[in-house]
């Protein structure tokens, strides 16, 4: 896929490419600082069929919706964090070794140095569960800790599956 | 009632903008330029007008030349060095094809209206060159900026810019020699300061543009107001234009000013710039448009289909379909600032007849200007089927 780079003297720049489809779409960027999303007429290739201009601000929430899988999972990731502390949620799956047994066995906090805050069983919320609290499948376990912790006790807890 | 001086200075000043202002909303509704609306503004309030105001006249003529000086500031800060140099040395052919095409009807206009040399040089620059003002606010108002025709119509306009650094020290020089030699060694020293400050805006461009930058808007402002005015005062003197030094003013400026530049002038320019077509209107007489009226519809007529002719030649250069150059085309017939800039540079020593004659002129192309992409759209999609 090649994309076309054009200088428009005075305007800005403008970039497009041709979709597998046929369709050709691009970018004029302004000098202004803002964007003009444009899609071209399929029947004059020359000619665009639609401009829509786009403030700085919005094309750059059009280029995450874009990129949108990637930066939603980011976005999530960043609500959870709080300056060096690190939440999730970790889903219990139903081969995890602790399904079924209770939660003190797995040791979370002197293994990890993360905490087990609560724990989300469909819509029922158990916050600071005991350690003798028995765990289920499809259990939400929420870990509050380091980065590293936090992602330890998701090991723990989900064991990645090793070539036997 | 007999009012004193201040008081009527206000009140006619007053009601001219806001009448400007009136006509500028009615231009914006009907999706026409403003441009002319305030020609016909000027003619209605100038000598032999329907309501002559004499009080300001001082305060348009002076705003007349700033408004010069602003629009051409500010048209040069559009473009680097780079863009001028690349589309000259890429575009030149179709730029020259441009002029040719579009100015010599002017230039046989004149001579067979009998109106001299100077004259017909200055008809030759009134119908060669396109309003980039209102071409570039139509593409925008399009939606056409993404069009593949249009990088050749703003290469058109950028050549047109620069053939106007150098068409207008000539000019200048013309309109104030008196005879023939005289004019000749004048021009020569026009062009040959042209190419000194043209030489020093390239290379000491970054100088230029650290002298005038400053974190406060105020000081930047009148830095910039004082510079521009001085460098075209100083070009004037040369005989290199007002404009010109403006120009290349803003071509020395580099980019990342310029967009400051940009937001915090735009508001002055679009008030002298109106007061510009209205002074010119005001010192043009009405008296004198209808016997020139219809040659000037004809010459504008010529001049639709040689602007047409531009258009089909600079698509094709750029491997444009037929669609698209009748689109390039339809964009370039706008003429506004710079004919009538011409058409006032030579105004006291031409005939009477060529400032009514450009003004009937840019006012039909003007109001064509925008219209015409409108209607060569079907044309357009028609020939794409």
């Amino acid at each position: 896929m090649e994309v076309e780079e054009v200088k428009l003297p005075g305007v800005g720049l403008r970039h497009d490419f041709a979709c597998a489809n046929g369709r050709r779409i691009g970018v004029v960027s302004l000098k202004s600082g803002g964007r003009q999303l444009i899609v071209y007429d399929d029947k004059d290739p020359d000619a665009v069929q639609v401009a829509i201009d786009l403030d700085a601000e919005e094309a750059t929430v059009l280029a995450e919706l874009l990129g949108a899988p990637r930066v939603i999972e980011r976005l999530n990731r960043l609500r959870e964090q709080v300056d060096g502390l690190a939440t999730s949620g970790i889903p219990l799956s139903t081969d995890s070794p602790y399904a079924g047994r209770v939660m003190g066995e797995a040791a979370i906090r002197t293994r990890t140095g993360a905490s087990i805050v609560a724990i989300v069983r469909g819509d029922e919320v158990t916050p600071s569960p005991t350690p003798d609290f028995r765990l289920r499948p499809e259990d939400r376990v929420i870990v509050v800790g380091t980065d590293e912790g936090v992602r330890a006790a998701a090991d723990i807890l989900n064991p990645p599956a090793t070539a036997s | 009632m007999h009012l004193d001086a201040t008081a009527r200075l206000l009140l006619e000043l007053g009601a001219v903008l806001l009448g400007l202002g009136v006509l500028g909303r009615l231009a914006g509704r009907l999706g026409l330029s403003p441009v002319p609306l305030y020609l016909i503004a000027g003619l209605a309030f100038g000598t032999g007008g329907v309501f002559p105001v004499e009080a300001p006249q001082g305060f348009f003529s002076t705003g007349a030349e700033i408004g010069v000086i602003l629009l051409l500031l500010m048209i040069g800060l559009e473009y680097s060095p780079e863009d001028l140099l690349d589309n000259l040395r890429t575009q030149a052919p179709v730029g020259l094809i441009d002029l040719v095409v579009n100015g010599v009807p002017g230039i046989l206009f004149a001579m067979a209206m009998g109106w001299g040399a100077t004259a017909a040089v200055a008809m030759f620059g009134i119908t060669a060159i396109s309003s980039s003002g209102i071409i570039s606010k139509v593409l925008s108002d399009m939606g056409r900026l993404g069009n593949r025709e249009t990088p050749a119509i703003l290469g058109i306009l950028v050549l047109e810019d620069l053939a106007m650094a150098v068409y207008l020290p000539i000019i200048t020089s013309l309109a104030a020699a008196s005879g023939g030699l005289t004019a000749l060694w004048s021009v020569l020293i026009a062009l040959a300061v042209l190419a000194v400050v043209l030489f020093g805006a390239l290379r000491y461009g970054a100088l230029v543009t650290r002298f005038v930058a400053s974190r406060s808007n105020e000081v930047l402002l009148l830095r910039l107001l004082g510079l521009a005015l001085l460098v075209a005062g100083l070009a004037e003197a040369a005989h290199v234009s007002a404009a010109v030094g403006a120009f290349l003013l803003g071509i020395a400026l580099s980019a990342d000013v310029a967009e400051r530049i940009h937001s915090i002038l735009e508001p002055l320019r679009d008030i002298f710039a109106a007061v510009f077509f209205v002074f010119f209107g005001l010192s043009t007489d009405p008296s004198e448009l209808p016997a020139v009226i219809v040659p000037a519809i004809a010459l504008a007529a010529v001049g639709v289909v040689t602007k047409y002719v531009s258009g089909w030649v600079a698509g094709r250069r750029a491997g444009v379909g037929r669609p698209g150059r009748i689109r390039a085309g339809s964009a370039l017939v706008a003429r506004g600032e710079f004919s009538i800039i011409i058409a006032g540079l030579v105004a006291t020593s031409v005939t009477a007849k060529l400032a009514p004659t450009a003004a009937a002129y840019v006012l039909v192309l003007a109001v064509l200007g925008p219209l015409a992409p409108r209607f060569a759209e079907p044309l357009a999609r028609r020939l794409a089927r």
